[in-house]
């Protein structure tokens, strides 16, 4: 049942993926990006990380790509038009993409521990008990940093609209 | 029993009654605002207009399905699916009754008793604005678009006060499950004041349940803030362009939607099936309100206002002194009376969302952003801000 519910999930995850980049209108685009969430959340759920699941629904799916998606809306943004492809991109783009991933796999190979086999429904400790432990104990200073640094940008935001007002 | 097959009866009778409270409360809906505004409301289909929602569904069922011809036709067809299935899906975490055994089989009164229902239930409303928001986009309709628009920064504008209005009652609780809150409210100060949140101890929640309808009534697009459909600004707002079963989707969306709110307004403040009063007798009130709506069917009968209620009133007043038999039974108690005082408890704040559209004028859109930004959004805030210090001060409360 877990794993049906992986492959599942894992296909309409890489499908939204690709259906975003190769999607010509922007809302369009959004909206798979929503799907890759949405499945994202699925497995999470599967791995055990109830609230992180949950999380990723309402601050992502919810809340960000529907801002998106309202501004998408706001501006009435159209299709978009292929730019004529510059010499530089069509002679150097497959080879640096190539070299990229090859250095992304590397350094996942190095950095990270050797791979073992995932178990579903085995590991308990995403439930928001334990989320908010490690939250105010382990990584109390990484959580008052970012919710600083979040609300720096929330008076900048304010800032630059009034501005625009003015 | 098999949990799966227990599961697939549970979703059937749910989703039955779901359905039938669906449109029974359009029904409802009508009569009371009907006699809100001194008229009488649906009366022509069957008694008392009864058989109306069904032929609201025939008529609905019938009509031409158009797709306007610039429309994006995905996102077109896709959004008031969007909207009805997002809706319906929040239900499926809601806890209607404690713990019951029937024929050996021990279950819950609820589909599925998640750990974190209370994210889910937050989680899937952040979500179903999408229906509402490309449904206007997706329509090539500016007075779509416009309601499409409004809806959205309405939706996200009032979930801020709603989601700290809930937030509250979490503190007080010390869970995220819809089942273990409704269990932390049973019980009884000084033997009458029962346990609900709105009367808990160390901060009662009443300026948090205030904060929650008002932001309910916004996120449900009812009254007062029914700008995304304000018909004398955007014609219908995002469903201008809908006709059919693709228009009763939204309409089914938003009165799923508003009975969802309710329940949780219920489960997380009205201390959810949990009676108001204690004592033995307590179980025989249900029987008691029962005999009381029978007598005043038989009454009405015996004075009756129009020739047609002398047939139809002793109907309804049999109908209720069956219920009050069922409900008299002492062996059906561990499901009865839960279950009554719940429908009770959701039924009144259905009733309270319907005098409200009764009542109120719309608001105009500035009114409604400044409301929701400069008084529910900080109202919501110093609610949460005093309720962690009560319940930290005070802590075995």
């Amino acid at each position: 049942m877990d794993t049906i519910l992986f492959i599942i999930c894992a296909i309409v995850a890489i499908l939204s993926g690709l259906n975003m980049i190769l999607q010509k209108h922007p809302i369009s685009s959004a909206l798979s990006l929503v799907g890759v969430m949405g499945a994202l959340a699925v497995l999470y759920l599967l791995l055990g990380a109830e609230f992180l699941a949950m999380a990723q629904m309402f601050v992502y799916a919810g809340a960000v790509m529907v801002l998106f998606i309202f501004v998408i809306m706001l501006l009435n943004m159209g299709r978009e038009r292929a730019s004529r492809k510059s010499w530089f991109a069509q002679i150097v783009g497959l080879p640096l993409v190539l070299a990229f991933l090859g250095i992304l796999l590397f350094i996942t190979k190095a950095a990270l521990p050797p791979f073992r086999a995932v178990q579903f429904g085995t590991w308990v400790g995403g439930g928001a008990y334990n989320i908010g432990r490690l939250l105010f104990t382990t990584y109390l200073l990484p959580f008052e940093v970012i919710s600083v640094v979040v609300l720096i940008a929330i008076v900048g935001a304010v800032i630059l609209a009034r501005k625009e007002i003015d | 029993m098999n949990y799966y097959v227990v599961s697939v009866i549970k979703i059937v009778i749910v989703f039955a009654i779901f359905m039938t409270a669906l449109a029974y409360l359009q029904w409802v809906e009508r009569k009371v605002l009907g006699h809100i505004q001194t008229r009488t409301g649906p009366l022509r289909v069957g008694p008392h207009g009864l058989l109306q929602p069904l032929a609201d569904v025939f008529k609905l069922l019938t009509k031409e399905d158009l797709v306007p011809p610039y429309a994006s036709k995905i996102f077109y067809l896709g959004a008031p699916f969007v909207a009805v299935v997002l809706s319906l899906i929040s239900i499926s975490v809601i806890p209607f009754g404690p713990k019951i055994t029937v024929f050996g089989t021990t279950t819950y009164m609820q589909i599925g008793d998640v750990p974190i229902s209370v994210l889910f239930v937050l989680a899937i409303s952040s979500v179903s604005v999408y229906g509402v928001a490309l449904a206007g986009w997706a329509s090539n309709n500016k007075y779509s678009l416009l309601g499409g628009l409004r809806s959205s920064a309405q939706m996200i504008s009032y979930e801020l006060p709603l989601t700290l209005a809930i937030v509250a009652p979490l503190l007080l609780s010390n869970h995220l499950s819809f089942r273990a809150i409704a269990d932390t409210q049973a019980g009884y100060y000084l033997g009458f004041i029962p346990h609900w949140n709105i009367f808990r101890c160390p901060f009662p929640q009443v300026f948090g349940f205030a904060i929650y309808l008002i932001a309910g009534f916004a996120e449900t697009n009812r009254i007062p803030f029914d700008l995304p459909e304000a018909e004398n600004e955007l014609v219908a707002g995002y469903h201008t362009e809908y006709s059919s079963m693709k228009f009763a989707c939204f309409f089914m969306a938003e009165y799923a939607n508003m009975i969802t709110i309710t329940a949780i307004a219920t489960l997380l403040f009205l201390g959810a099936w949990h009676p108001l009063f204690p004592g033995p007798y307590c179980d025989y009130f249900p029987t008691f309100c029962f005999l009381i709506a029978a007598l005043i069917f038989f009454y009405g009968a015996a004075n009756p206002a129009r020739s047609r209620d002398r047939k139809t009133f002793p109907v309804f007043g049999l109908a209720m002194l069956v219920l009050a038999a069922i409900w008299a039974v002492p062996q059906f108690h561990f499901v009865t009376v839960p279950l009554w005082w719940f429908c009770a408890k959701v039924g009144g704040l259905l009733f309270a969302y319907i005098w409200v559209r009764g009542t109120l004028p719309r608001f105009r859109y500035d009114q409604l952003m400044r409301f929701a930004w400069t008084f529910l959004f900080p109202a919501a805030l110093i609610n949460l801000l005093l309720t962690a210090l009560f319940v930290a001060v005070f802590k075995g409360c």
